[in-house]
């Protein structure tokens, strides 16, 4: 019992025995309470009741799980791929990338496009993070930090702050905010101010509808909410059972929840005023690398290692598709839908970009040009373009051409570009 | 090389995963019936049998999966990327060409998943008898691996020598065209598992994470249990019904998505031109139809558009209701606000909103009403919450189905402008220049310095009202 090594997420006085040491968060009869490693081996001993064995309550919970898919089961009248046969079939869509965005000097892990749509902050693992104005292509900011592996970055709403996360390798598991100022030649590092802390990697992070307030998930298995001037923790949300990869806040009237996806396989749906776990899913097969909400907030998708996407709906409380095909061999680390929720983009390990019809279930497209691992795709704000970083270094803008007079164009600029290179033919005869 | 020196623990689970996925397609490429037709290869002046082409490889692929030529080609650089298949004529460079180049299949002896990771004295070995086969030929980035091995595993370097050399003595009695191919398959192996620099390490997971808590199993169960009772209790909405909300929303939304129906006047990125992004920008004098159009879709929209709740705040005035808003503004400013001014924002929004006689008093039922004024005694982020959803709904079900019907909105959609689709450029030389924007950090500071001055002359305005 004594080897046995456990994630720490505080410091302090035991709630029960009173002594200082590392403490586990756990929850007794829904209260959260920390106790050292001593009382909660103690504690759960004493769980047990009278007549109950491990074995009994693994029974217990197997059989509680299958009565909930019962449930679930039975208000299921009809799959979402039977409903959606009266729905068009989407039109060959042509999207093509035509902005690679070069400056990053390793893996770009992360990027977040800003609200004025043409904007994005990219942090890579070089240390650096960019901001970038994707349509000029010009680099607007370049903050170095002082380690690597900066693994999240995100604008807030009101985009005077950016916000990036450090993680990882010993005491550097920090969220810092930095607010972006005019001055270019002014040192925006020395400007970081540190708001959240846990002890262990930061894997995601958001910013709720205002500057003020972060909602971070990390490697420790919890989720939190911070507040930015003070660095104060508000809530923390606990109950997975592995690192929370992954956050995506609710856009619904009262903006209060928000789902997490992580290496237990589960995604769950919290409620933030509270700290309490409303909903979990459970059906994929390996790591949720990535969640995120449908736009109109009834339903969430999951981006996954065992190399599909699923969709679930939160109001009938199931799992509604499974985007997935026999040639996708890798895991999809991140997924975003487009504005009207009927795309879904996602990001492979195979350096692709799957584009899936969400209510037919069927592949649109797929788009390559990554030389490595996509890490993040990302819609922008108003729809108009999708933006993809990578661990080549680069970051990618592509749009769709899928509007018809657009064959015209081409083939008139074709056209052009035929002349020119016969021009070039008959001058280099010469 | 990486963080992830550590045994199998994590992310390797997810690599693993991979592996066998590949596994499979290779098992099924070699399947006597359905797999592929192979041959024999000349190469120089020996022949390697079993042989395949790299155009047969994508052919087959496309087949089997039913994909195009580009993502076969994909696949198939993925398979010889991770080593199950090696080209013979350029050895070093693994990719997949999709002409008449030939291929091999990897031994499973050789595959990556056997074998992992590799282990330094291996690759010792390997090393050691290509220099005594190379007479110390060996490529640059192999010397200096070489003389860091010796450094660090100095005291087995006997046992490295020996190994090599009974291994090199041993393929000196076996034929040819063997030894080529056993050559070739350890090379490949090698050029995946310690990749020359300035190639892409395919074995690179990036984080590792090592962490699971299901140790715990009593407390883990019970949770579990708990969860799932929870879970029986809850509300459920039939299938039909929620899938069918999917649907409306889609369609609903289809023309203002650019990505399906494109965007007028132009998209942007496509055209260089920046009217699109001009046209629908916060505050504009006339907004544009697709705009007006989407506040009638449902109220959250409205208010989520700065234009919006602004014409939706001058038709409540006209109503004598808009005291509703402003208590909303005044709560969500709280809800989402700096935590040192909660205490102050709520005596604020008590002043002007719920205490008798208020200048602008709002009008919820009594038992809110109660709930909230204990609330207030010891305030908190969320003490509002319950008075404002009250409000919410009652204008969500009230005033806005009556402001949808409205003249104000009526006239504000006919106003509105339809842009008209740029009329693409014959001539593409001619490339618009792309201007930059004004800095968002610049625009938040006049807004701030706008709102100061608000603030200062003493009326209730929300944060974020103004941009």
């Amino acid at each position: 019992m004594c080897d046995q090594t456990f994630m720490a997420a505080t410091f302090g006085p035991c709630d029960s025995c009173s002594k200082p040491s590392p403490l586990m968060n756990i929850y007794i009869k829904n209260e959260a309470t920390n106790y050292c490693s001593l009382c909660v081996e103690m504690m759960a001993c004493q769980g047990l009741q009278k007549g109950e064995t491990l074995e009994s309550l693994k029974r217990e919970s197997e059989t509680l799980k299958k009565k909930l898919e019962e449930e679930r089961n039975k208000l299921n009248d009809v799959e979402l791929h039977q409903v959606a046969e009266k729905v068009e079939v989407l039109s060959a869509l042509s999207i093509k990338t035509r902005r690679v965005l070069k400056g990053h000097g390793n893996k770009v892990l992360c990027m977040d496009w800003c609200k004025d749509k043409r904007r994005m902050v990219s942090s890579s693992q070089d240390g650096k993070v960019i901001v970038w104005d994707a349509f000029t292509l010009n680099k607007e900011h370049g903050v170095p930090l002082p380690c690597t592996w900066v693994l999240a970055c995100a604008y807030a709403p009101l985009r005077s702050l950016c916000l990036i996360m450090n993680g990882y390798l010993g005491l550097d598991n920090k969220c810092s905010v930095i607010p972006l100022s005019l001055d270019k030649n002014e040192n925006l590092a020395a400007k970081k101010k540190s708001v959240a802390m846990h002890t262990n990697y930061v894997s995601g992070c958001s910013f709720t509808n205002s500057d003020m307030q972060l909602l971070t998930s990390s490697g420790d298995g919890t989720c939190a909410l911070w507040d930015v001037e003070s660095g104060q923790l508000l809530q923390s949300f606990h109950g997975h059972t592995a690192d929370v990869l992954s956050l995506d806040l609710a856009p619904s009237e009262t903006g209060n929840t928000f789902v997490s996806g992580g290496c237990d396989m589960k995604a769950n749906v919290w409620d933030m005023r509270s700290g309490q776990n409303i909903q979990s899913f459970e059906s994929h097969e390996s790591d949720i690398n990535c969640v995120k909400y449908y736009p109109s907030g009834d339903a969430f998708a999951s981006a996954s290692d065992d190399a599909t996407c699923r969709f679930y709906d939160l109001r009938a409380d199931r799992e509604v598709a499974v985007y997935q095909k026999d040639s996708i061999i890798f895991g999809a680390s991140t997924c975003d839908f487009s504005l009207s929720g009927r795309l879904l983009f996602a990001g492979y390990n195979d350096y692709t970009i799957n584009v899936w019809d969400v209510l037919k279930g069927t592949r649109a497209t797929i788009l390559f040009g990554h030389e490595n691992r996509v890490s993040r795709v990302r819609v922008s704000p108003d729809g108009t373009a999708l933006g993809s970083a990578s661990w080549d270094s680069t970051l990618r803008v592509s749009w769709s051409f899928s509007t018809g007079s657009n064959y015209i164009f081409r083939f008139i600029k074709l056209l052009f570009w035929v002349n020119s290179r016969l021009v070039l033919e008959f001058t280099v005869a010469f | 090389m990486t963080i992830n020196t550590l045994a199998k623990g994590g992310c390797h689970r997810e690599q693993m995963a991979c592996f066998r996925k590949m596994e499979k397609v290779i098992v099924a490429m070699q399947d006597p019936d359905m797999g592929m037709k192979m041959r024999n290869q000349r190469l120089l002046i020996t022949v390697i049998p079993h042989a395949m082409t790299g155009h047969d490889i994508i052919t087959w692929l496309t087949h089997k999966y039913r994909i195009s030529e580009e993502e076969a080609l994909h696949l198939g650089n993925m398979l010889v990327k991770y080593g199950y298949i090696y080209p013979l004529k350029e050895p070093r460079c693994l990719v997949l060409r999709p002409d008449e180049s030939p291929y091999r299949f990897q031994t499973p002896y050789f595959w990556t998943s056997t074998r992992w990771p590799a282990s330094e004295l291996d690759y010792a070995i390997y090393l050691a008898k290509k220099n005594i086969r190379k007479q110390g030929e060996l490529m640059e980035y192999e010397k200096e691996r070489y003389s860091l091995l010796h450094k660090r595993i100095n005291h087995t370097w006997d046992f490295v020598v020996m190994q090599a050399r009974e291994q090199l003595r041993s393929s000196k009695q076996r034929r040819k065209a063997d030894r080529i191919v056993l050559e070739c398959q350890e090379q490949a192996y090698w050029l995946i598992n310690r990749p020359p620099p300035g190639v892409n390490n395919v074995l690179d997971t990036g984080l590792e994470r090592p962490n699971n808590f299901s140790c715990r199993v009593t407390l883990v169960s019970n949770f579990i249990i708990e969860a799932c009772r929870k879970a029986l209790g809850r509300n459920r909405v039939k299938s039909s019904i929620c899938l069918e909300g999917f649907l409306k929303y889609s369609e609903q939304y289809l023309n203002h998505d650019p990505i399906m129906q494109g965007c007028l006047p132009s998209n942007p990125w496509i055209s260089d031109d920046t009217a699109h992004w001009t046209m629908n920008a916060e505050i504009v004098p006339v907004p544009t139809r697709l705009r007006v159009e989407r506040w009638s879709f449902s109220f959250t929209e409205l208010l989520n558009d700065a234009m919006g709740r602004k014409e939706f705040m001058t038709y409540l005035e006209k109503e004598f209701s808009a005291e509703n808003l402003y208590f909303w503004q005044a709560c969500e400013d709280i809800r989402h606000g700096e935590n040192s001014k909660i205490v102050e924002k709520v005596e604020d929004v008590y002043k002007n909103f719920l205490a008798p006689g208020a200048a602008r008093w709002v009008n919820i039922d009594s038992k809110t009403m109660d709930k909230t004024l204990e609330g207030i005694k010891r305030p908190h982020r969320f003490v509002m919450d319950d008075a404002q959803m009250h409000i919410y709904f009652l204008m969500k079900k009230d005033s806005y189905p009556r402001y949808l019907k409205s003249d104000l909105y009526k006239n504000m959609l006919a106003k509105a402008i339809v842009p008209q689709e740029t009329k693409k450029s014959v001539f593409p030389f001619m490339r618009r220049q792309r201007h930059s924007s004004p800095s968002p950090a610049q625009t938040a500071t006049q807004a701030a310095e706008e709102e100061g001055l608000a603030k200062g002359a003493g009326a209730n305005s929300a944060a974020g009202s103004h941009f």
